[in-house]
């Protein structure tokens, strides 16, 4: 059997995700990936690259350059009819695209897919996460988003698959990206990184965050919040980790002023270690948390970056 | 099956405010937004997985309206308000207690519901289509719904409906600007923000952070109960929305074993390099 994988990309290399969906593809099948972008035959060269991937399929067209469903979802419809699964990484894109195709091809799809049980049966997490769902798909076809977080990242390199480009398919013309604000950092991606350390409404602002910085540069670790700090305005959305941001397992999860909502939770709770430092030793984050430290953060902080130096 | 319960329609004093509007190059004369809300356990409910395994406990739990959709009432009322749109019309699915969530869409300010009945299961793409049955009767510019509902976590519905119509889609929308023939929408997307232009109609699914609901006035609540709700029978829509997904079993997740409290920073690190050796 042959799946179908849509990589995740920035036309110029692959996103790490892409690594962790393939490792579910593998779990069902053969992978074939799909590279569907705008000047994207360096990403097209990475996919060709992960041992195990039998083809790379190229779409390459002006309007594929930012991933638009509108004309995406036809696109893999009309390329289903070859595979028993279509798989995305449960993140914006593949949110956005897969369940539009589903709709296409009169099938149902399953979210955010954290084990494969068989070729039919998924494991799933609903209710933030506090419940496991097994469901069996009925679909001749399985449209399925991916847990990246749930499936170890395959190798980059060393596999050489053929590349064939296709034909892009159209622009649906319903729908045009005009801007984009990205925020810049040379910190690893959140959902990838090794550590990441969080701050929630503790950190009081936004130009405290600095201290959690001081911190993420010893450790090489990406910079998360809780959605009570990206609501108050301290940090941009992209850094929530939750129900509804961003789902992260890293090595080390380092939550401060986080006092631990089920909804933040869901985002972060399958992380290997998660330390806590929180001044109100109630917080329910200490529930979750391998170390927890009731401290106040102002003053563990500063200390924490200087003992890391040493 | 239709029946109409409540007061008629009225045809709400919006449309004089539209007309307003129109001059200044608002939406057409007679835009209506379908905001759909559905019926979840509470955001504030801890949910607990039955003994049988066969789902979690629903019984005697609170129910709310899903709050990605709240947000997605409110911002058809800021647009009703701002004279973009004429009529609200807030449709719900599922069993006849949904209709409690209607009424609190329609005390919000919606001008009407439609409630779906089903006793069995609706999954996202019999909604998806039960939706698609209701844009084509009832013609809406734009379609507004929460990004997710916090009990399947599905995030589908919105998509779906978007792809059976042919439609524009907008996903994960913290900002909406509705103008003459399309829409502004900046998304959340992983690396920050996304700004893209639809043409309408189309189908918005709304994130977190695009508004702030407000709450339901008494005044509104009492008003709500005079408002029309019609109620149709899904298995007479002559649609298939059989569940396509077999739900086998429904577990707790591993819990996570309570750590330890260590006194210091001092003593963290040390813990961090020597015991959990993950730095």
């Amino acid at each position: 059997m042959s799946v179908l994988v849509l990589a995740e990309h920035d036309n110029h290399g692959l996103k790490p995700a892409t690594l962790n969906t393939v490792a579910c593809a593998q779990a069902l099948g053969e992978p074939v990936l799909l590279v569907a972008g705008s000047g994207c035959r360096a990403a097209a060269e990475a996919a060709a690259k992960i041992p195990g991937v039998v083809k790379v399929l190229v779409a390459d067209a002006p309007f594929h350059e930012h991933p638009l469903a509108e004309a995406l979802a036809p696109l893999l419809a009309g390329l289903a009819g070859g595979y028993s699964h279509l798989l995305a990484a449960a993140l914006t894109t593949g949110k956005n695209v897969m369940p539009r195709v589903a709709a296409l091809l009169d099938v149902s799809m399953l979210s955010d897919v954290s084990a494969v049980v068989d070729a039919d049966t998924f494991v799933r997490p609903i209710y933030a996460g506090n419940a496991l769902a097994t469901v069996q798909s009925s679909d001749k076809i399985k449209v399925i988003t991916v847990r990246t977080t749930a499936f170890d990242a395959v190798a980059a390199e060393g596999g050489s698959a053929p590349i064939e480009d296709i034909d892009p398919g159209a622009d649906a013309g319903l729908a045009r990206v005009t801007g984009q604000e990205l925020t810049k950092s040379e910190r690893p991606e959140l959902t990838a990184a090794r550590v990441v350390i969080a701050g929630g409404r503790g950190m009081g602002n936004g130009e405290n965050f600095r201290l959690l910085e001081d911190v993420a540069d010893r450790l090489g670790a990406a910079v998360g919040a809780s959605r009570a700090a990206v609501d108050a305005g301290f940090v941009p959305n992209d850094y929530q980790v939750g129900q509804t941001g961003k789902v992260v397992a890293p090595e080390l999860y380092i939550a401060v002023g986080i006092s631990g909502a089920i909804q933040h939770l869901a985002g972060m709770k399958d992380s290997k270690i998660i330390v806590a430092i929180n001044k109100d030793e109630e917080a329910p984050i200490f529930q979750v948390a391998d170390y927890g430290l009731v401290a106040d953060l102002f003053q563990a902080l500063p200390e924490l970056a200087a003992e890391l130096h040493k | 099956m239709r029946e109409q319960t409540g007061a008629p329609p009225v045809a709400a004093g919006s449309a004089s405010e539209a007309s307003e509007n129109n001059s200044e190059g608002g939406a057409g004369p007679s835009m209506k937004v379908l905001v759909c809300v559905k019926r979840v356990v509470d955001y504030n409910v801890k949910v607990r997985v039955k003994a049988d395994n066969t789902g979690v406990e629903t019984a005697n739990v609170k129910m709310s309206m899903n709050p990605f959709d709240e947000i997605a009432v409110e911002e058809a009322m800021r647009l009703k308000e701002a004279g973009k749109a004429t009529e609200i019309i807030a449709i719900s699915m599922g069993p006849p207690q949904a209709q409690e969530t209607l009424r609190t869409a329609l005390a919000i300010g919606a001008d009407r519901g439609i409630l779906v009945e089903s006793a069995e299961e609706l999954q996202p793409l019999a909604v998806a289509k039960l939706l698609k049955m209701t844009v084509e009767k009832e013609q809406p510019a734009l379609v507004l719904l929460g990004k997710q509902a916090i009990d399947d976590d599905s995030n589908q519905t919105a998509q779906m409906l978007a792809g059976l119509l042919g439609w524009a889609q907008a996903t994960f929308a913290s900002k909406v600007t509705v103008g003459d023939d399309g829409a502004t929408i900046v998304r959340e997307v992983d690396g920050g923000l996304e700004s893209i232009e639809l043409k309408l109609p189309a189908v918005i699914s709304v994130d977190l952070r695009l508004n702030t609901p407000r709450y339901a006035s008494l005044p509104n609540i009492m008003k709500a109960k005079k408002k029309p709700i019609e109620t149709i029978k899904a298995a007479d829509a002559g649609i298939d929305i059989a569940p396509r997904l077999k739900t086998l079993k429904v577990e707790e997740p591993p819990k996570r074993k309570g750590g330890v409290k260590v006194g210091s920073v001092v003593e963290l690190v040390q813990k961090l390099r020597n015991e959990a050796k993950v730095i």
